[in-house]
């Protein structure tokens, strides 16, 4: 075990929830890593190095092998770290969790962020389309603590980090009850569940600095 | 044998996400059902049903579950009939590179390819110019390996189908002409190996059928 926990590093930036996911799952898995903050407007020589396609965080690095893209990076870290699994090892539940994660990133992210920034429609009508999305989510945390089940997994680490913990917080600085109790009592439970867990405390970003930073984007995305 | 009961794809004939799975599960051996949609005209009940999410082909049906994406459906399949022939390698890191690279080719590849030939009239320029560094960075990755998965075709080969064969369709189609013989030998190669493949050739659209599909559904490149 102490082999494979040499050399393990992590670049990202503080606000990016993709980069935050990366460090929930090191946590959980008890792996001990050198964390590299990285400025995402004047990028650094070694992230243009290590990521020259997308020049993105977050980045892994492990014995001198690194590895772009946050859902690629914790499946790597689950198959090289077996304590504590994160996906399920059954193939259809793993293919459902790869699935919705991807559904979050790629549909819910944009759509209950920008799409609401931009509301071209309007704002009711951005909310109602991203409250669309949210049912979805809704009915798949129907019934359990998290989306993995009993324990967090990979779903709960890409949603954690994206919903509650990012563009929630953008909700807040607009005045948005983007997903209220009442119409997703089994998300804000799932929430609940997530804010109690230490590791996920820890790997959060702060909110009231997060609240701001996404102000701010917001402001860029509407001039865009 | 088991595993091969009850297995249905549906899909559309001219689509190379649908023909992913297709090539897979010949490679693979593994018998199943093939269920042509009428996805741009009327969705069946059964794709509905499905697919509520995306209502998109391909999706996977195996005893009574579904699961769409076409790459999470090969990585399905790939965990679920332990074969032979393996479509990704075992090495976490291996594993992690070939998921890289196919998200490469659909995220950023293949959408630029088609913004290139098809996109609005102001963004083809750029689009192309996006297309082509794609392509090279593909064409750097493939090197002088027989197909990217080394000796045999894998995960990355899979993907990049659309490359392999549709690509010089479509740039008949259109006009518009990205990848060449002399600026992407490996390219080239790997194409004609890629299609050559009994399994995969099995499973290729008629030529001429596309080319035809395409010109219709979207016109040539003069109009907007």
């Amino acid at each position: 075990m102490a082999d494979i926990g040499e050399d393990v590093k992590l670049l990202g930036f503080w606000a990016s929830p993709f980069t935050r996911r990366v460090e929930m799952a090191l946590k959980l898995k008890g792996v001990p890593y050198e964390y590299l903050e990285q400025d995402i407007v004047n990028k650094s020589p070694l992230l243009l190095q290590l990521n020259p396609v997308y020049k993105k965080v977050p980045v892994f690095i492990h014995n001198g092998k690194h590895i772009p893209e946050s859902h690629l990076i914790l499946e790597y870290i689950d198959q090289t770290w077996k304590q504590n699994p994160i996906l399920p090892q059954d193939p259809y539940e793993k293919a459902m969790a790869l699935f919705w994660a991807k559904f979050v990133d790629e549909q819910v992210g944009p759509g209950a962020f920008k799409d609401v920034i931009k509301a071209e429609k309007g704002i009711e009508v951005a909310i109602e389309e991203a409250r669309e999305l949210f049912t979805f989510l809704e009915k798949e945390v129907t019934g359990k603590d998290f989306f993995g089940g009993k324990t967090i997994g990979f779903l709960d680490l890409v949603a954690g980090s994206m919903i509650p913990f990012c563009i929630a917080r953008s909700w807040e600085g607009m005045g948005i009850d983007m997903i209220p109790e009442e119409k997703f009592p089994e998300l804000n439970r799932w929430i609940k569940n997530m804010k109690e867990n230490e590791i996920v405390r820890e790997c959060i970003p702060p909110r009231e600095k997060q609240i701001e930073h996404m102000k701010k984007v917001a402001e860029r995305i509407k001039s865009a | 044998m088991n595993q091969g009961e009850q297995v249905k794809v549906l899909g559309l004939w001219g689509s190379p996400f649908s023909k992913r799975v297709e090539m897979v599960l010949k490679l693979k051996g593994i018998p199943y059902e093939y269920i042509e949609e009428d996805v741009y005209g009327n969705k069946s009940p059964m794709l509905l049903k499905y697919n509520p999410i995306h209502k998109k082909v391909p999706v996977l049906v195996h005893n009574g579950r579904s699961i769409a994406e076409s790459l999470v459906i090969v990585e399905y399949i790939e965990d679920t009939w332990k074969t032979s022939q393996t479509i990704l390698p075992q090495d976490p890191y291996e594993r992690a590179m070939a998921r890289f690279w196919a998200k490469y080719v659909d995220e950023k590849v293949m959408v630029a390819i088609w913004k290139a030939c098809w996109g609005p009239r102001s963004e083809r320029e750029k689009e192309t110019k996006e297309a082509y560094e794609g392509l090279k960075y593909l064409e750097k990755e493939l090197g002088d390996k027989h197909f990217f998965g080394g000796e045999t075709i894998g995960f990355v080969d899979i993907a990049a189908d659309f490359i392999g064969y549709w690509l010089g369709i479509v740039q008949e189609a259109s006009g518009v002409t990205i990848m060449t013989a002399e600026e992407f030998p490996n390219l080239q190669r790997w194409s004609k190996d890629f299609i050559d493949n009994n399994f995969v050739k099995e499973v290729l659209p008629p030529k001429h059928e596309l080319a035809a599909l395409f010109k219709a559904q979207f016109g040539s490149v003069t109009s907007d």
